[in-house]
């Protein structure tokens, strides 16, 4: 199994998403925002970082980047497609995704390790989880603040498309807590915190991540 | 030269946090006049002559796909001579 990892100049979680693939089971496939192919993958992460230097909006300029025509259509198609962090705010400025993500309630970058619940395990991306299961991954941003109008909101809750929430004070000022959405069939996933940098005891606070990795092949195998 | 200006804002209903940031250092100023304060972007935009009402049209588009988003934004689009 083959998954995209795009590089948008600035992106800078893309060694650490790669080698969260590869740790998960998958081959993970170098994708620059420039190409105009996708390389035959079978799902797309687009990892954190700056792209595009977050000039304008995070995520605004590079929704028109060519490789993400290609992933609209693909995403549009059934494809799995993750975005962490920049790459959340990227799904939602290219309307994959509802609402918007805004600077932090209190105006800082945060990082920190974070605990998150898990609310759905039927995406693509958190099938490896149990629902109510609680976990700790780094979160990192100044522009993490989910925000979405009342009417979307109440369709999110509804739908039971929130995949996972802040858990304790909000860090952020995110409408419900919510740290991840999915679209409404389950196949693209944006999420605020970072799973790929948690993989493992070495280099991350617990290797909890790693269930979004495994996650996708369970989702390729069915 | 006239020049189009697109004035980008947040949604009244979407929190501000640069806004009120700005809000509570006022006072420690001493200005005490605002009860709210609310920050956006200004666009300034140059064409060659007068713009006309196909480029104002244009730039209505652009300002819709690009320059604000509509999720979270309002914009408007004015000639400024």
């Amino acid at each position: 199994m083959r998954v995209g990892v795009i590089t948008f100049p600035g992106t800078l979680d893309d060694r650490d998403a790669a080698r969260a693939v590869i740790a998960g089971g998958a081959e993970a496939v170098a994708l620059w925002h420039a190409d105009a192919d996708l390389k035959n993958v079978d799902a797309v992460i687009l990892p954190g970082g700056f792209s595009y230097g977050d000039y304008l909006r995070c995520g605004a300029i590079s929704r028109f980047a060519p490789v993400m025509k290609l992933v609209i259509e693909a995403a549009g198609k059934g494809m799995p497609v993750l975005g962490i962090c920049n790459g959340f705010q990227v799904l939602c400025e290219s309307h994959l995704l509802p609402g918007a993500l805004t600077r932090n309630s209190d105006l800082h970058f945060l990082c920190r390790d974070q605990e998150i619940e898990i609310t759905n395990t039927q995406t693509a991306w958190t099938s490896s989880y149990s629902v109510g299961q609680k976990i700790v991954i780094p979160l990192k941003n100044g522009e993490g603040s989910f925000q979405c109008d009342d009417e979307t909101l109440a369709q999110l809750e509804g739908e039971g498309r929130v995949i996972a929430r802040y858990v304790g004070q909000n860090p952020n000022g995110s409408r419900n807590l919510i740290a991840g959405i999915s679209n409404a069939r389950g196949n693209v996933v944006g999420l605020m915190p970072h799973p790929e940098h948690a993989i493992d005891a070495l280099t991350g606070p617990t290797a909890e991540g790693l269930g979004f990795f495994t996650s996708i092949l369970n989702a390729m195998v069915k | 030269m006239a020049k189009i200006v697109v004035d980008v804002m947040l949604k009244p209903e979407i929190l501000d946090p640069q806004g009120n940031a700005v809000a509570s250092a006022l006072p420690r100023l001493g200005f005490t006049f605002a009860t709210s304060v609310r920050q956006g972007k200004r666009f300034e935009i140059e064409v060659v002559g007068d713009p006309t009402s196909e480029q104002l049209a244009e730039v209505e588009k652009a300002a819709e796909v690009l320059l604000s988003n509509p999720v979270i934004e309002n914009y408007v689009v004015r000639v400024e001579k």
